[in-house]
């Protein structure tokens, strides 16, 4: 149990931490932009699923990290038309149509990994790049400054949205038809090709946190992958109470005890290991239980626009 | 005209008309064949009852339905408007009845949203903010750009929403129905700043259905009923009984209700106190009753402890201290139900929170209590037969508008859903009935309907207690007339013993014994 408490140890924790919230921190920042403009998408576990395989598999066959991130884009874009077609175009509930989104996302995903590829295979994705100067630091240059571009990039992305969300024109208008789209309407604002913008946003950013598992963080597919990430990530919205710091601090306390029973197994402390991964699922309920009573969410959540109801 | 960087030069509206124009809703003419025009600097009353036709007719003119036959013409070049994109392009803002602000934003976020910022893709908050200030001294719009929409009162609110409208350079502003929701104080500065518009050649269009002020601030006044144009003509040529005629299609008398000998009291109130919603006191230990066959209007502005009273003695408020009595029962303590029961009816203030589901059909209002009682079903079963035919003895005997039984209630008129939720209150010969806010929002026929219908329940025995912020209803329909101010009643007065004067200093906080002494 000693171990635990030494230098290396909590550094490799705490590495490990930042490593672990990537993915969390992208599907959770676009779940905040597809939320913000009031729409619920629960599929993007899903969209994680097909953004996963779709960016390894370009990675198998053409060995070029680019392409695989561009695959991830693209099957997350195609998620997201698909998401929007459903909730926003066609008014149907959100939530289920959310759940849908997610089977058809593990289904697919699955189904093309057996016809593909077949057998868990490894690709070399993204490589650690440390940052000069900084990354040389003792212990903090490790913990911080020395993970794959993917990783930099999901924490370059809490201060850009915050920045559109709070200071652009065009966060103004995602923020106005979440809360009051008839309002937003009556102002010349096109409510619905917002939400599709915005949905559209999330799906990417999930397409791209399922690539940064299967061609970054794990450099492999195979079914299922993401084992729920993507209903963790719809939670720190909430529990973020729809704030990209708020979802930081968020993702950084989940990925952290995430980290903490991974070391535990490693150093082979006497935790059962069932009881030791369900930590961060124990966590998140209760974090959820205790968020709910300062949560101020967007007004219009969960509602269909059709001008002229009142 | 004052248009900034962040808005484009736009058009002086001159002349608008609309020509023939002709709208469909599912199994209503909303719109048949109307030509409405209005000339620049003018005030346009567009006046008639709820459902008469007037908010759909102007929000085809602010691009949000599209006719289904007719022109718009705007300086004779006719118009097609998509959206109110196009109407606000084209010159024209409208102030919605229901405002139309996000509440978690603030005041130069509501007015900035859809517009183009001057350093796009950044929003430029401080120059919004700027030119709020400078609308707001120009027009005596005084308002906080900085402050945010929930925490601003109602009229704070309503000015925003014209500040929008000015702020996007619209030279022809629709105001739909804008004093509903001010009390007396707020509508007078409504007025002067409407005043400061048109003398800055700004074109109003008023909708009301208040005459009185209709009469005072208008040029024009068109009169709509049913969908159609009934006459326009200059307001200087017009009385009010001729307009009252036209909107309503009949002569409308005013009440006089005959003096009754009321009998024992049926509800009494001592040491009433309350907790309002913010955890502050609401009611400071209220005392009164009401007699069989009596109205007791309960005056005073609203916020006083009104809604609290009302609450409380429907039961769905908490009591603090104090006991209610009614037939000499103490029901203080009982829930709900047992109070509807023992028979205690309730006209809740906020109609469609309270007193109806928007979603439900017109028959499932009527049974919102009844639903479980024996005489409408069978075991556990309804029995829809004889839950029907009490429905549509209900809907004919109050003279409730309703295509059918099974519309959603949402659809009905203001006046139409006042009317069956009436209904369903009175078909239970209630003996004490709380009435809040009865004909808020409501038109003429409906308003003298309701009136009338209180009055007959008089003299049915109830005891009624009339809580309305409208003084002229209170006076003309109430036996006494008690004042609630802060929590405390400041005064109970017969019929006739006060002055309107006497009884806004008791609204004001002047207790009853010094008022006498000033007024007399």
């Amino acid at each position: 149990m000693n171990d635990v408490f030494q230098l290396s140890v909590i550094a490799g924790i705490l590495t490990s931490a930042i490593r672990l919230a990537t993915p969390y921190l992208y599907a959770a920042i676009g779940e905040t932009f597809s939320q913000r403009s009031g729409v619920v998408n629960l599929g993007v576990d899903g969209i994680m699923l097909i953004g996963a395989y779709a960016s390894f598999y370009i990675v198998l066959i053409t060995g070029n990290i680019w392409l695989g991130l561009l695959a991830a884009i693209i099957a997350g874009l195609l998620m997201g038309l698909l998401m929007s077609l459903i909730s926003v175009t066609l008014k149907a509930e959100q939530g289920i149509s959310g759940i849908g989104l997610y089977m058809f996302g593990l289904g697919l995903s699955s189904l093309l990994f057996k016809t593909t590829i077949g057998t868990v295979k490894t690709v070399t994705g993204f490589q650690s790049v440390k940052i000069p100067l900084l990354g040389d630091i003792p212990v903090v240059g490790k913990i911080f400054f020395d993970h794959s571009l993917l990783v930099y990039g999901a924490f370059l992305l809490i201060p850009l949205a915050w920045w559109v969300l709070e200071k652009t024109t065009w966060g103004l208008q995602i923020k106005s038809v979440g809360q009051n789209p008839a309002a937003a309407d009556s102002l010349g604002v096109n409510v619905d090709r917002m939400r599709y913008t915005s949905v559209c946003i999330g799906a990417i950013l999930a397409g791209i946190a399922g690539a940064s598992l299967s061609i970054s963080l794990l450099n492999l597919f195979q079914e299922n992958l993401t084992a729920g990430q993507g209903f963790i990530a719809v939670a720190l919205v909430y529990f973020g109470n729809w704030k990209p710091q708020g979802i930081l601090w968020g993702a950084l306390l989940f990925s952290t005890v995430n980290a903490f029973q991974l070391w535990m197994q490693v150093l082979g402390v006497k935790i059962p290991s069932d009881i030791a991964i369900m930590l961060p699922y124990v966590l998140t309920i209760a974090a959820l239980a205790v968020a709910t009573n300062r949560v101020r969410q967007p007004a219009a959540l969960n509602k269909p626009f059709e001008r002229g109801e009142s | 005209m004052a248009s900034g960087a962040s808005t484009k030069e736009k058009q002086q509206i001159k002349r608008v008309e609309m020509c023939n124009i002709i709208k469909y809703f599912p199994g209503v003419l909303a719109n048949d064949r109307v030509c409405f025009d209005i000339n620049q600097g003018e005030v346009h009353a567009l006046l008639g009852e709820n459902g008469a036709g007037k908010s759909t007719l102007m929000r085809q003119l602010y691009g949000l339905y599209r006719p289904d036959e007719g022109e718009i013409l705007i300086n004779s070049k006719p118009y097609t408007f998509n959206s109110p994109a196009d109407a606000i392009e084209a010159g024209i803002g409208m102030i919605h009845q229901h405002f139309m602000l996000i509440p978690t934003f603030t005041v130069a976020e509501n007015v900035a949203l859809g517009l183009k910022s001057s350093r796009e893709p950044v929003l430029d908050l401080d120059k919004v903010s700027a030119r709020i200030r400078k609308l707001s001294q120009l027009y005596g719009l005084n308002v906080d750009p900085s402050a945010y929409l929930w925490q601003l009162s109602v009229g704070e609110q309503q000015r925003v929403e014209i500040i929008k409208a000015l702020y996007r350079g619209a030279s022809l502003i629709i105001l739909d129905e804008p004093t509903a929701v001010l009390t007396p104080q707020e509508v007078n500065d409504l007025f002067v700043t409407l005043k400061r518009m048109v003398k800055d050649g700004h074109t109003l269009i008023f909708i009301s259905h208040k005459l009185h002020e209709v009469m005072e601030i208008s040029s024009r006044v068109t009169v709509l009923r049913d969908g159609r144009i009934i006459g326009t003509c200059p307001t200087a040529e017009i009385t009010r009984n001729e307009l009252v005629k036209m909107m309503v299609g009949r002569e409308v008398h005013p009440l006089s209700p005959q003096p009754l000998k009321s009998g024992p009291v049926r509800l009494e109130i001592r040491n009433l106190q309350v907790m309002g919603d913010r955890g502050t006191e609401a009611l400071r230990g209220v005392d009164f009753e009401i007699h069989s066959g009596e109205i007791v209007g309960l005056a005073g502005v609203s916020g006083n402890g009104q809604r609290e009273l009302a609450e409380c003695l429907a039961g769905v408020r908490k009591t603090t201290q104090g006991e209610i009595l009614l037939d000499n029962e103490d029901i203080t303590s009982l829930p709900l139900k047992r109070r509807v029961d023992i028979g205690l009816a309730y006209i809740p203030e906020e109609r469609m929170r309270d007193g109806a589901i928007r979603d439900f059909s017109v028959q499932e209002n009527v049974f919102l209590h009844d639903h479980s009682s024996t005489k409408y079903t069978h075991g556990i079963f309804l029995d829809f037969s004889r839950m029907r035919a009490f429905a549509n003895e209900l809907v004919n005997k109050f003279n409730v508008k309703t295509p059918s039984l099974d519309t959603p209630i949402k659809n009905l008129s203001g006046g139409n859903i006042q009317k069956l939720i009436m209904a369903r209150e009175l078909s239970r010969q209630p003996k004490v009935l709380i009435a809040a806010q009865p004909t808020r929002g409501v038109d003429i026929g409906a308003t003298e309907y309701i009136h009338q219908r209180l009055l007959q329940q008089r003299e049915e025995g109830t005891a009624i207690l009339l809580i309305s912020e409208d003084l002229d209803e209170i006076r003309v329909l109430s036996d006494r007339i008690a004042v609630l101010y802060e929590g405390r009643i400041m005064g109970v007065v017969e019929r006739n013993e006060a002055t309107v004067e006497q009884i806004g200093l008791m609204m004001a906080g002047i207790s009853m014994a010094e008022t006498m002494q000033r007024t007399s």
